[in-house]
């Protein structure tokens, strides 16, 4: 059926809805990016065979939901029941059965499965309740977890696709613009750049053709938040992408997803067969007269093209090399012509902005940083997962009230955001509100979203290194500032790592960094030094002990650790079965004795050793 | 090596014959091969009118190409941030020793390929590893068996 007019979508809307409520109860099993690695796919699979076969009254297999990323990782596989938010953590195929007879047919709960929050010990059923939840607030995740990942009818359901109905039938392009400008949406991707200033200027260049796009690369590495909004609520992104095309007066669009999200790829193009299908997308959306198509591009693995001037050639079927940008892309982008580029939460926000209003989103968070920001919270933190918060936010309630802490209750040392153009914040900063200005302020960034916690077993050089070798493998290589600026940085790190650098080398870093970025061509390279500079800033004194003392406090840095086996070794032989080199000797219940000259500090039997008997210094 | 090009038809067919459409073919030629094979790369200049300077530097620029056959098994391991600082590099090093080839290398049987992506988006599962499309994670060092014997 294709709706020709706002009112067949409200008709729509009030059918979907009448047959959703025709369902006592809703089943949501979470296929997010985190529950599927866990094996979630099998629990939906079991949940719809056993649903099948039992045949209960009031409920049919249709309101069994494969959901986004519900958020909450750490737990994952899992499953929720709506309404009342019941909430079962890492279920197993075989606990299926029970939840259905427990908790579909009737109204009890699996008691085992329930989260336990860790301070009370007490069991928490619904998860709005829970810490991780109860501190968040959702705008651009709002409907992930909550409705089928690929479903038009479940988005419609919710309210979607009627800010897209408000902005064509009630609102003109200018309208638009300044209601987004009013709301003071800033781009999601990293630099914050004002969303509605965009749209002003690509509006108001003379062109026969303007493009509007939207950056899915997620390059940082530790973030995912994209790819769940993208698998997870593929029209939320697609609304807002029609709306800024209408606004600009664009007709071709394009999505332009990183090659390693092959979900993203499938369930963005299920969504837009959806969309046309219902004439929500293609030619003549709504009867309005409006056309806009979205094509999806798929990168080809390079970091740099998340960049915009290099992502407009990877689109065009070229080498993705940045340009100059004395006049910016969204002056002359893809095919040179004007054209808007934001990032997929960027675009996930602007229906929820349509439909509630910019003053609305204004109040939200921050000054000059008006709305929430999604994370990916992850490393040594307790409850990893999907977040959002308001700006403003500060990294203490993140990592604390949020995040529950660090895993084995060890110390806090250092939290990465802004990926490999940000940097590392230490225990000091914990009260910093988590805002665009705050964080590049503190010499870190607020990139797309990727938040690492790292402990006291991270080395602040190590990682310093492994971003530097990061961007060498991924710069472009067209200006020789990154080009050979980072690679020389890079070999910096690896001598203060290998405990070879003296002091003279932390000040030929810290001019060389500079050099990198003033004289780079992109965002790539003029950020590239971020996190060395960060970490020795905030972290001198770990860099100088590995100068001075020849020793990296965290135990990682191999050139400068031993490792030994401690009298506690019960002889489980579980190292000796790990050790590439046969360093390790010794027979079942026998202490083991390790050969220092055969040892290359793989550190892969102290990852196995279940009893604390081996020791790094 | 001789490669049956039979199938080049069918993938020039889903797109317009145009520059474009370069990066696109590619990825579907190295879906369908398993790598870029010489040959289908002087065809999809021919096909397309780009210079085949232009097809090989599009083939070696992106990370997602290759010019040498695979395994029929790829390994991925995740050495993104998350990764890495749960122990990514330990479980690369215990693969790479296990099977004697580095990241990048294929086994000479043919059997087996270590490669490192930064980041697969299931950084909550940290350290993960991809064999051929199934994840794991978090992966063990002394998961290794299971990673190369399993399906
Ligand atoms: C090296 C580099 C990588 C980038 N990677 C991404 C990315 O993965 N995703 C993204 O949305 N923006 C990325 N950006 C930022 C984009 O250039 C651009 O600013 C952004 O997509 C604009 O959208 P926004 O205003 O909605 O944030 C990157 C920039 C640079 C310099
Ligand atoms: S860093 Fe490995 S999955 Fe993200």
């Amino acid at each position: 059926m294709r709706l020709s007019s706002t009112g067949q979508l409200t008709q729509l809307r009030t059918k979907c809805q009448a047959a959703a409520k025709k369902h006592k109860k809703k089943v949501l099993v979470c296929c997010g990016p985190g529950c599927l690695a866990a094996g979630a796919q099998k629990i939906a699979d079991r949940f719809r065979t056993v649903l099948k076969q039992k045949r209960i009254a009031g409920f049919s297999v249709q309101a069994l939901k494969e959901t986004g990323c519900h958020g909450f990782c750490e737990q994952g596989p899992l499953v929720v029941i709506e309404p009342g938010g019941t909430f079962y953590t890492k279920v197993k195929t075989r606990d299926v059965e029970e939840i259905i007879d427990r908790s579909v047919r009737k109204d009890e709960v699996v008691q085992r499965l329930l989260y336990k929050d860790p301070r009370s010990g007490k069991s928490i059923r619904d998860w709005a309740k829970i810490d991780f939840y109860a501190h968040q607030n959702r705008i651009a995740l709002q409907k992930l977890g909550q409705i089928a990942q690929c479903d038009i009818e479940d988005y419609i359901a919710g309210g979607g696709y009627a800010a897209l109905a408000k902005a064509l039938t009630k609102m003109t392009g200018d309208r638009i613009i300044d209601e987004v400008t009013t709301s003071g949406l800033r781009g999601r991707g990293g630099a914050g750049f004002a969303a509605g200033r965009k749209w002003r200027t690509c509006k108001d260049v003379q062109s026969d053709t303007r493009y509007v796009i939207c950056n899915g690369d997620e390059g940082d590495p530790g973030a995912f938040m994209d790819r769940a909004i993208m698998e997870g609520d593929p029209h939320s992104v697609l609304e807002g992408m029609i709306i800024a095309a209408f606004a600009v007066g664009s007709s071709e669009g394009y999505i332009y997803v990183r090659e390693e999200y092959p979900l993203a790829v499938v369930n963005l193009q299920k969504a837009i067969e959806q969309a046309e299908a219902l004439g929500l997308l293609g030619n003549d959306i709504l009867g309005t007269g409006f056309s806009f198509s979205i094509k999806i591009s798929r990168g080809a693995g390079a970091f740099v093209c998340g960049e915009s001037s290099a992502l407009m050639k990877s689109v065009a079927g070229q080498v993705g090399e940045p340009r100059a940008k004395y006049i910016r892309s969204v002056i002359k982008g893809l095919h040179d012509r004007p054209t808007v580029l934001n990032n997929v939460e960027t675009f996930a926000n602007v229906p929820v902005i349509i439909d509630r209003g910019a003053d609305w989103f204004a109040k939200i968070g921050a000054k000059n940083n008006s709305g929430t920001k999604a994370f990916s919270l992850v490393g040594k933190v307790r409850n990893t997962g999907l977040i959002e918060v308001a700006m403003g936010t500060t990294l203490r309630k993140i990592i604390f009230d949020i995040g529950g802490g660090i895993i084995g209750d060890r110390p806090f040392k250092a939290v990465q955001t802004g990926g490999p153009s940000g940097g590392c914040l230490p225990q000091s900063q914990l009260d910093l509100p988590v805002d665009f200005d705050s964080l590049t302020k503190a010499g870190s960034m607020m990139g797309s979203g990727g938040m690492i916690v790292m402990d006291d077993k991270t080395c602040m050089v190590d990682v310093a290194k492994y971003f530097l070798g990061f961007l060498v493998e991924e710069s472009c290589g067209k200006c020789v500032p990154c080009r050979e600026g980072l690679y020389q940085l890079h070999r910096l790190t690896i001598k203060v790592s290998e405990g070879r650098a003296t002091e003279e080398d932390l000040s030929t870093i810290e001019k060389l960094s500079e050099m990198v970025i003033i004289g780079s061509l992109c965002g790539l390279g003029k950020s590239g030094p971020n996190p060395v500079l960060s970490t020795m800033k905030y972290f001198k004194d770990e860099y100088l002990a590995h100068i001075r003392d020849k020793r990296c406090p965290a135990g990682v840095c191999r050139e400068l650790i031993t490792y030994e086996i401690t009298p506690d070794c019960t002889g489980c032989m579980a190292c000796i079965a790990v050790c590439a080199t046969h360093a390790i000797t010794g027979k079942k219940g026998k202490v083991h004795t390790l050969d220092q000259a055969k040892c290359t500090k793989c550190g892969a039997c102290y990852a196995v050793c279940q009893h604390d008997a081996v020791l790094v210094s | 090596m001789n490669h049956d090009l039979g199938r080049l038809p069918a993938i020039f067919k889903r797109y317009p014959k145009s520059p474009e459409s370069l990066i696109a073919v590619l990825q579907d030629i190295q879906k369908e091969y398993q790598f870029l094979p010489s040959e289908a790369l002087a065809e999809t200049a021919r096909v397309l009118e780009v210079p085949l300077s232009k097809v090989f530097s599009v083939s070696t620029f992106y990370n997602a190409f290759s010019l040498h056959p695979k395994g029929e098994k790829v390994i991925r391991i995740c050495v993104g941030t998350t990764c890495h600082i749960r122990g990514a590099k330990q479980i690369q090093e215990q693969l790479e020793s296990q099977l004697k080839i580095k990241a990048g290398e294929t086994t000479p049987d043919l059997k087996f390929s270590i490669e490192t992506v930064s980041c697969v988006g299931a950084c909550a599962k940290a350290p993960v590893v991809i064999v051929n499309e199934k994840y794991h994670g978090p992966v063990k060092v002394s998961d290794y068996k299971k990673l190369v014997k399993g399906k």
